[in-house]
């Protein structure tokens, strides 16, 4: 009934719209929510190869268990980047961020 | 043939006086003078040795061609299949001029402790003669062009170093320069000419290339067009038409420098190449053609322009110039012994002539004969040596000039009836315009002021703010006067060597005891000596007793007289050929340089910059930019992966 197709699928639509949002958002805060739902796009992936081509090893959902812990770690990290740039910028518009430019 | 090794010593006795005086004396003047009249004493013990040697070989028990002439070669480096050699060479010609080179720079370099004393340069001044007494050595006794080629250039060197010597007068910086770049000019042709010589017959040693020539390895066209390029070098360096301007511009050195250099020795040098190098000549005898058509031309040139003159120093400065080519023509006419033998004798009475207009000049600090006159009676043994060397060059009878101009007249005589009339008229001109000379300085009324403030007369050396210029004209110094007299006596009897009375024992000497005594031509004798009297009494009836205006003449004649006072206009041609010529092609290059090259370069730059100017603006700084390029680059990396279908 439901093949590895539809979960592919939806990992790969929650992980399009991921990337849009993390490439489009001026809010800092938005890219960093678009990056979560990256994580989860793949994370979806991972388990359904794992569920459908090997599911006496569980390889895949382990690895997504490592996965939400990275992004736990990172969506911290990524936070206290963006509340540092607040304090010193008064703005978390990436469109106002960028000293480097030429 | 006992070993000539020790000729060597020739040219390293000034070269270590170059050297001490640089290094060590520099600060200690006397002791310079010292150290280098010392050294060439020295040359001149081992020189007379040398002659002595030769002159007891050929009146020896067993007199024989091959004891005349030693040679030693040694290879100095090879490279690339070409062998450079080093050597000396000994026999009558060498050994000669050996002699009248440290014998006439023994005496003026005594003559210049006198006539440069005081002078702030007194070291630098015996350490560059030095260096080119060295140089004038190593050149008589090279026995091939190599050598003879660098001792060549470094004799051009010491004459720039000395007639620049007080190189803060710019007259006499851009004459040090002129000298240079118009003898380098015919030095060109010189190195071409031994080049090709070098590329037919394999070796640069004279001895190996006549050896060639006689064996066929050149010869024709070929030969000619190289004895001709090889002459061009004498062409620069003694002056001969058309690269004869430096010469009367290098007076502006010190009259001894004058005296030595550009009088009794290095402009000799090229008459010494071409006597070295007859054989390579005599094989290709148009060479020999244009050899004494350039020498006659260049002797009458010279002589019309001597007697224009107002500066005693180029006075002297034009008779050497003709008188040289006196001696090319001598030599082209076939008359080697002649030109060799004008070179002995011209050696001593012109470094007369010039260290006694030296001995002039010290005395009233003016080179300008028309402030000079009626010092005969201050300077008695100046004015006498003076008249012996004046009566030497215009060939009166019995002194030196006499016996070897007549020879070289007698020689043109026997081949060539219009380098012979050219040679005549030469001998009328010359005789005119140094007794011109000599009237004017010596005898009449005093000219010129006895004040230190000199009129504007002309350049003069100025070497000192004079302190004995507050007095008149009076006789010079011992240091410079004994030399003068020493040199009085070859001037008056060194041509004896050359006549009948000793059976031209000289002409017996240089040629290695092959020559007889020829018939004198006494036709030839007879006219020459005429001719010679006649100048000199034309001379003294305009300028001693002036029962002839000089003026007058001058009127009469006045655009000729323009003419060679401004030495026909050669020099501005030569200027304009020059501003023209190499100074348009300077200037085109520079245009290029400076609007092609700097502008390729440039060019280059500015795109560079533009480029980067461009592709700086992928720099937003935006990080959603950045990750937007990531993402990109991704995919395409991925989607080539697949396609080129390297993924399983």
């Amino acid at each position: 009934m439901l093949s590895i197709n539809h979960f592919l699928f939806l990992g790969a639509i929650l992980f399009c719209i991921g990337l849009y949002g993390a490439l489009s958002k001026r809010n800092a805060v938005a890219i960093l929510m678009g990056i979560e739902l990256m994580f989860n796009g793949v994370n979806i992936t991972l388990v359904s190869f794992s569920r459908f081509l090997s599911p006496a090893t569980t390889i895949g959902q382990i690895f997504a268990i490592f996965i939400i812990t990275v992004a736990a770690a990172e969506a911290a990290v990524g936070l206290a980047i963006v509340l540092a740039i607040y304090r010193s910028r008064r703005t978390i518009s990436v469109e106002n961020i960028d000293l480097m430019k030429w | 043939m006992e070993s000539i090794s020790y000729l060597w010593l020739i040219p390293l006795f000034p070269l270590l006086s170059f050297i001490i005086i640089v290094f060590l004396t520099r600060g200690l003047p006397k002791l310079s003078s010292i150290v280098c009249i010392l050294s060439i004493f020295a040359s001149f013990l081992v020189s007379v040795w040398a002659l002595w040697s030769l002159i007891a070989a050929l009146t020896g028990a067993h007199p024989s061609p091959e004891a005349m002439h030693h040679e030693l070669t040694i290879t100095w480096f090879t490279t690339g299949g070409v062998t450079v050699p080093l050597g000396l060479i000994l026999d009558p010609l060498t050994a000669m001029m050996l002699f009248v080179v440290t014998t006439v720079s023994l005496l003026v370099q005594i003559y210049s402790t006198g006539y440069m004393a005081g002078d702030p340069g007194y070291s630098r001044y015996f350490a560059f003669m030095s260096l080119f007494t060295m140089s004038m050595l190593g050149l008589v006794l090279a026995n091939n062009f190599v050598q003879l080629y660098i001792t060549w250039e470094l004799v051009g060197l010491c004459s720039y170093l000395l007639i620049g010597f007080w190189f803060q007068k710019p007259e006499a910086a851009s004459a040090a320069k002129k000298a240079f770049v118009t003898t380098r000019l015919g030095d060109l042709g010189f190195l071409i000419g031994i080049l090709i010589l070098y590329f037919n017959t394999g070796s640069f040693v004279f001895a190996d290339i006549e050896a060639g020539i006689k064996a066929g390895a050149i010869g024709g066209g070929v030969l000619t067009l190289a004895a001709v390029f090889v002459f061009c070098g004498a062409i620069g360096k003694s002056a001969q038409f058309p690269l004869h301007v430096w010469l009367p511009d290098a007076m502006e050195g010190p009259t001894p420098v004058s005296a030595l250099i550009h009088a009794a020795t290095m402009v000799a040098a090229g008459v010494y190449m071409v006597a070295r190098a007859v054989n390579i000549f005599s094989a290709a005898p148009d060479s020999l053609v244009v050899v004494a058509y350039v020498g006659g031309f260049t002797a009458i040139l010279a002589a019309t322009m001597g007697i224009v003159m107002t500066d005693i120093k180029k006075v002297m400065a034009y008779s050497t110039i003709s008188q040289l080519g006196y001696m090319m023509m001598a030599l082209g006419v076939g008359a080697w012994g002649a030109g060799v033998f004008h070179l002995f004798t011209h050696a001593f009475f012109k470094a007369l002539l010039f260290l006694g207009s030296g001995s002039v000049i010290h005395s009233v600090n003016n080179q300008d004969m028309r402030n000079m006159g009626g010092l005969g009676k201050h300077m008695k043994i100046t004015m006498t040596t003076m008249l012996i060397a004046s009566l030497a060059l215009a060939g009166f009878p019995g002194f030196s000039g006499f016996w070897s101009k007549d020879e070289i007249l007698a020689g043109a005589f026997n081949k060539d009836m219009l380098l012979f009339s050219v040679g005549l008229l030469g001998a009328f001109i010359t005789a005119f315009y140094i007794f011109r000379a000599m009237f004017l300085t010596f005898f009449g009324e005093y000219r010129g002021q006895t004040a230190v403030a000199m009129a504007d007369g002309g350049h003069h050396d100025s070497h000192r703010s004079d302190s004995h210029g507050s007095h008149g004209p009076h006789e010079s110094p011992l240091a410079m006067t004994i030399p003068l007299m020493l040199l009085a006596i070859p001037a008056l009897l060194a041509g004896f060597l050359g006549s009948p009375f000793t059976n031209n024992v000289f002409g017996t000497f240089i040629s290695g005891g092959e020559h007889h005594a020829e018939e004198i031509n006494y036709t030839v004798m007879a006219i020459s000596s005429a001719v010679g009297v006649a100048g000199i009494f034309l001379a003294w009836l305009i300028y001693g007793v002036k029962a002839i205006s000089a003026d007058a003449i001058r009127e009469a004649v006045s655009p000729i007289h323009a003419l060679v006072v401004n030495k026909y206009y050669l020099d501005d041609l030569y200027l304009w050929i020059i501003n023209a010529i190499v100074l348009g092609l300077s200037r085109a290059w520079l245009w290029f340089d400076l609007n092609i090259v700097d502008g390729v370069v440039n060019g280059i730059a500015t795109l560079v910059g533009a480029f980067g100017g461009g592709l700086r603006r992928v720099e937003t700084g935006r990080v959603p930019n950045y990750g937007l390029a990531i993402f990109v680059g991704t995919i395409v990396i991925a989607g080539w992966l697949v396609l080129s279908g390297s993924t399983p």
